[in-house]
């Protein structure tokens, strides 16, 4: 029987970059899943990107993965969001073609070499405490040197509507309960988490004319670095609200919500919450907005955002029904709860492999993440992480202030999940440093490096380095007297200070087109490096504030540590973080940084603690 | 974790002394010397040594952990106060496994890391223990108490409620996001900022507090300023009588006047000298009379130029009242007539500067919070910029909050999404 290197279980998001990624390792894999025609499937919402969200995507890409490039042969309706902001915390989305990108995903599968298996998975295969590989439930064997499970959720998941309840992974898929039985068997302890989605509309029984319709960007910004223009033709969405006649009925038929119906033990997330929640957390405020998203160009099927339920059907219906522009629609599928099984990630290696057994890699849903971007970028990771193993490739480092992907591995295996784990700009705290249009800079060598990356994308890398350098020592020669600078229309205190190209455009209102009347030069830039060094200007010296706050803890490092310190109590220490440490008892500050896990806002607590140590036996 | 203990009172004989026993084992350890009485209760018992012999009867008080100082379980014995009474206990108290005597300080240690205290506290309570006079005792325990801390957590709830509602606009843009949040931001960051300025100034009267305000007494030579200088300290409870060097030297007395710390200077005599060494003592005169908050300008005549300009919490007053009839305001330091009157004069102009409200005490927090007021009024800059720099605004709430953290405690982001889920409505 063949032996593989790494078998994938699930064809999700997780599993489908996962997969991906193995192969470009040159790793022999093998994919386990349900059902081959649902590989790539978007199980909720047709939407790829966001804030936070389009981070992950660009990082993803950065290392040659394929969400961004499925995403943007998909994409129907590109916007950036946060346009009018900072470009910090700007992020490309794009609204998908459902049909597209799946098609997209299987396509650029295709052109690796790797081996699927339609089946369930219902047991792993170990020995001493490392992975063989999985059983599936038609008792055959899929050997392997290491699993990356991404089950999704599927593990035990249950369909709630109303108070019918169904096995189920997805609507209309079977639930894989098996697996979670046997994972039981060998220690592990599953929580339970829950997400919901709206009811699917018919798009050709909506009034779009009572609507207000929201159009695609002007000049759309792409999810992949490799990209330049949408390949399909772009839709509007419409936007409608909810209204007092609705919220009525919701609340009249609450009691019959699975959520409130106490139906549903699991924790969903605060940040996606069911048209109940809203209305019951927030009485006062008497309309919620409402997006009708077309899901592609080829169906009629509408995505109404901002609307997911557990209520029966009926009232489903009716609700539906009360609102502007809905009042004749014909509902396709009704919305409903899923609750699903997961591990908590907290003690996860960095690599996102369990303690459960070695080699046992674990990415997406499972972790408690929730999101296909999220669930993306996991399987990067455990992909990373088994070339590391099996073939001792250059590691990557993904932490919090080179990448949102070290943010959100660190926030998982550090802190847990206690609800659906989302991406926010807000989690970064080196936000300013880490933005989508620099992920490739932050990523892309170490990846081709690594060997994740491929020599035409490293290529056309070093491409745009280079013309962003030629921008940078254009803009560094300039010395722009203030009296200049106020010719080109730049307000400036005669100070007698020559500035260069950085200085100036560090200065609130200072764009581009300054720049080039002040210098001809730049003309020959290319447009988007010169972009760039704006972006990069407009933040130096918040980075390099930050930075200091980096050096000064990289001072503090040198500090030792008490053998006899007490962990214990130190606010600010999670338990995991705790036991980590009281176990490796690190001589200094710079060896606790070292362990794996250990976050810079523990290191400033164990330091904080420290210094006061000290103080009191001053005292 | 060790159990410590140590002597809790003040060595040398004493009426009773306290040995405090604190730990994990504090109560099985105690249980060996004596019937333990249950926590909460009193109770008198006969303490004996590991070979059955009466050490003393002593109060013996129990203290469950969360509940006591530390935080820890506590037991403390009240001895009589007995030099080898306490050794003893203490001896005994060692042979005890896993209990050991304590650091200095380390029962407060604990108290900090148990949460008990927090840091600013703990300072607090080192400035009670110090403190001599009644303004200092109040200023400290208005610390201990956790006023301070109370207006530290009011600061850190407005400015991460701030910055929520700027990473609401941020990451929740595509939702119902009202427009004008900034105006909340910009009251809340205001408020905080004025907040934090009205105490930095408060501090620099504080620190006087701690350390003392300085009364010069400035006039020409055998104006009668040592005469006066001794009637004081004589009248007052000197505290300490630092009388340095020689009499070109300033010569300082520190009293307790009225329960404020009040150092008095006589000042050299100022005027022009051909002695060299007497020309150092001018000068130095000339100094600490600028520094100090108070100048006593002792004259023999109202009409007298004075050496240095008046300020307006500065006194004027006629030397030698006992040879005069007058109304001015005179004193004799011969006879102690009108001293008492002078004395309560600067007591009540000191007392118009003292805050009754709360200060930071410590250097450490003076530092701290100025740096987070400029930090505060670079934000509100950037908040009245249009369009508003969100991700700037809030990195630079992110550096307040991080220099208050140097004064209270921590921040995380968390509890700024838990501030922005528990405030709107957000999701699709
Ligand atoms: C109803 C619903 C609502 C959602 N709502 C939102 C939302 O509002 N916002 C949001 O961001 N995200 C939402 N999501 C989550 C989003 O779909 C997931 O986060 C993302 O798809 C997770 O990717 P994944 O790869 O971990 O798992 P999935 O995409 O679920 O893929 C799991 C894969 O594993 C396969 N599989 C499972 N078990 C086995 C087994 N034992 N053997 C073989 N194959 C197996 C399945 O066939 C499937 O291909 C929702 C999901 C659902 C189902």
């Amino acid at each position: 029987m063949k032996h593989f290197d790494v078998v994938v279980v699930g064809g999700g998001h997780a599993g489908c970059e996962a997969l991906h990624a193995a192969c470009r390792y040159g790793l022999k894999a093998a994919l386990v899943t349900l059902d081959k025609t649902t590989v790539g499937v978007m199980s909720c919402n047709p939407a790829i990107g966001g804030l936070g969200k389009g981070h992950l995507v660009r990082e993803i890409d950065a290392l040659d993965g394929i969400m961004g490039t499925a995403a943007d042969m998909s994409g129907i309706q590109f916007r950036l969001l946060n346009r009018s902001k900072g470009p910090a915390v700007q992020g490309p989305r794009t609204q998908s073609d459902r049909k597209l990108y799946l098609e997209a995903i299987q396509l650029l599968l295709e052109k690796q070499d790797f081996i699927t298996i339609e089946g369930e998975a219902s047991a792993l295969l170990s020995s001493k405490g490392v992975v063989t590989g999985v059983q599936l439930s038609d008792g055959s064997e899929v050997l392997a040197s290491a699993v990356i499970l991404t089950a999704g959720t599927f593990m035990r998941g249950t369909i709630h509507i109303g108070d019918k309840r169904v096995s189920a992974g997805r609507m209309g898929e079977g639930a894989a309960d098996k697996l979670s039985v046997q994972m039981e068997s060998l220690g592990a302890t599953f929580g339970r988490l829950k997400t919901g989605t709206p009811p699917r509309l018919n798009g050709d029984t909506i009034d779009w004319q009572q609507l207000e319709i929201q159009p695609a960007d002007e000049c759309p910004v792409m999810l992949s670095f490799l990209s330049s223009t949408p390949t399909v033709r772009q839709v509007g969405c419409g936007i409608t609200h909810t209204n007092a006649a609705t919220h009525d009925i919701i609340r009249e038929n609450i009691g019959r919500s699975a959520m409130y119906g106490g139906h549903i033990e699991g924790i969903g997330p605060r940040y996606c919450p069911s048209i109940e929640d809203k209305i019951i957390r927030f009485s006062d405020k008497t309309s919620h907005q409402i997006f009708l998203e077309p899901e592609g160009l080829s169906t009629n099927c509408v995505y109404p955002n901002g609307i997911s339920t557990s209520l029966p059907e009926d009232v489903q219906y009716k609700y539906v029904r009360s609102i502007v522009g809905l009042e004749g629609v014909e509902v396709l599928q009704p919305g409903y709860a899923i609750e699903y099984d997961f591990l908590n990630p907290q003690g996860l290696s960095s690599d996102l492999e369990s303690s459960l057994l070695g080699g046992l890699f674990l990415a997406g849903q499972i972790n408690g993440t929730t999101g296909y971007e999220e669930a993306a970028a996991q399987g990067l990771v455990a992909a990373i992480g088994v070339a590391k193993k099996l073939k001792a490739v250059e590691p990557i480092r993904f932490d919090r202030s080179t990448s949102y992907i070290g943010v959100m591995i660190d926030d998982l295996t550090t802190r847990g999940a206690t609800e659906p784990y989302r991406m926010f700009t807000s989690r970064a705290e080196f936000r300013l440093k880490l933005r989508a249009d620099n992920a490739d800079q932050r990523l892309t060598e170490q990846g081709y490096r690594s060997g994740c990356v491929s020599s035409g994308r490293y290529n056309s890398f070093l491409k745009k380095v280079d013309q962003l350098n030629i921008c940078r020592g254009a803009l560094s020669k300039m010395a722009v007297s203030p009296n200049q600078a106020r010719v080109a229309g730049i307000e400036l205190g005669l100070d007698g200070r020559r500035r260069n190209g950085h200085e100036l455009l560090a200065i609130p209102g200072v764009s581009t087109k300054h720049l080039l009347a002040l210098e001809p030069a730049l003309r020959d830039c290319e447009p988007s490096s010169l972009t760039q060094a704006a972006r990069e200007a407009l933040y130096v010296t918040y980075i390099e504030r930050q930075g200091r706050d980096i050096e000064a803890l990289a001072r503090d490092l040198n500090i030792d540590i008490p053998v006899e310190f007490e962990y214990r109590g130190v606010s600010g220490l999670s338990s995991e973080m705790i036991s980590k440490l009281s176990l490796a008892r690190p001589r200094s500050l710079g060896a606790a940084k070292n362990i794996e896990g250990i976050t810079p806002a523990a290191l400033t607590a164990v330091l904080l603690r420290l210094k006061s140590h000290k103080l009191k036996k001053a005292i | 974790m060790d159990t410590i203990f140590a002597q809790a009172t003040a060595h040398g004989r004493a009426g009773v002394s306290i040995v405090r026993l604190s730990g994990p084992q504090a109560f099985d350890i105690s249980s060996q010397f004596c019937d333990r009485p249950a926590v909460g209760k009193t109770g008198l018992r006969a303490i004996r040594a590991s070979d059955g012999s009466l050490v003393d009867r002593a109060v013996v008080l129990c203290f469950e952990a969360g509940a006591s100082f530390t935080g820890e379980r506590v037991v403390e014995f009240h001895v009589h106060g007995g030099l080898a009474t306490v050794a003893r206990l203490l001896s005994e108290l060692s042979k005890c496994d896993k209990c050991r005597l304590a650091e200095p300080g380390e029962f407060t240690r604990r108290a900090l890391e148990n949460g008990q205290l927090d840091l600013n506290q703990v300072e607090a309570l080192a400035d009670l223990i110090d403190a001599e006079t009644e303004s200092q005792r109040q200023q400290a325990i208005r610390v201990l108490d956790g006023s301070f801390g109370d207006v530290g957590a009011v600061w850190r709830t407005n400015l991460l409620r701030a910055a929520a509602l700027l990473e609401a606009s941020i990451d929740f843009s595509d939702e119902e996001i009202p427009s004008d949040l900034y105006l909340e931001v910009a009251d809340l960051v205001g408020q905080t900022q004025i907040s934090i300025s009205t105490i930095l100034e408060r501090s620099v009267i504080a620190s006087k507090i701690r350390s003392g305000f300085v009364v010069a007494i400035v006039g020409l030579p055998n104006v009668g300023k040592s005469t006066l200088l001794n009637a004081i300290a004589g009248r007052q409870a000197a505290i300490t009588s630092d009388v340095a060097g020689t009499t070109r030297d300033v010569i300082e007395v520190r009293v307790d006047l009225m329960g404020l710390a009040v150092t008095f200077l006589d000042t050299a005599g100022l005027r022009k000298s051909e002695d060299d060494i007497e020309n150092l003592g001018i000068s130095m005169a000339y100094s600490r009379a600028n520094e100090a908050d108070i100048r006593l300008f002792l004259v023999d005549s109202i009409d007298e130029t004075l050496p240095l300009i008046a300020r307006p919490d500065d006194f004027v007053v006629l030397s030698k009242a006992d040879e005069r009839l007058s109304c001015e305001l005179s004193v004799s330091g011969k006879t102690g007539l009108g001293v008492s009157n002078l004395l309560q004069l600067i007591s009540d102009k000191l007392m118009q500067k003292t805050p009754t409200d709360v200060v930071a005490i410590r250097e450490r927090q003076v530092v701290g919070l100025r740096a987070a007021s400029v930090v505060l009024t670079r934000t509100l800059e950037l908040i009245d910029q249009k369009p508003l720099p969100f991700e700037l605004a809030c990195q630079e709430l992110y550096f307040a909050l991080s220099e208050l953290d140097f004064v209270f405690g921590k921040i995380d982001i968390e509890s700024v999404l838990d501030e922005i889920f528990s405030s709107f409505c957000l999701g699709k």
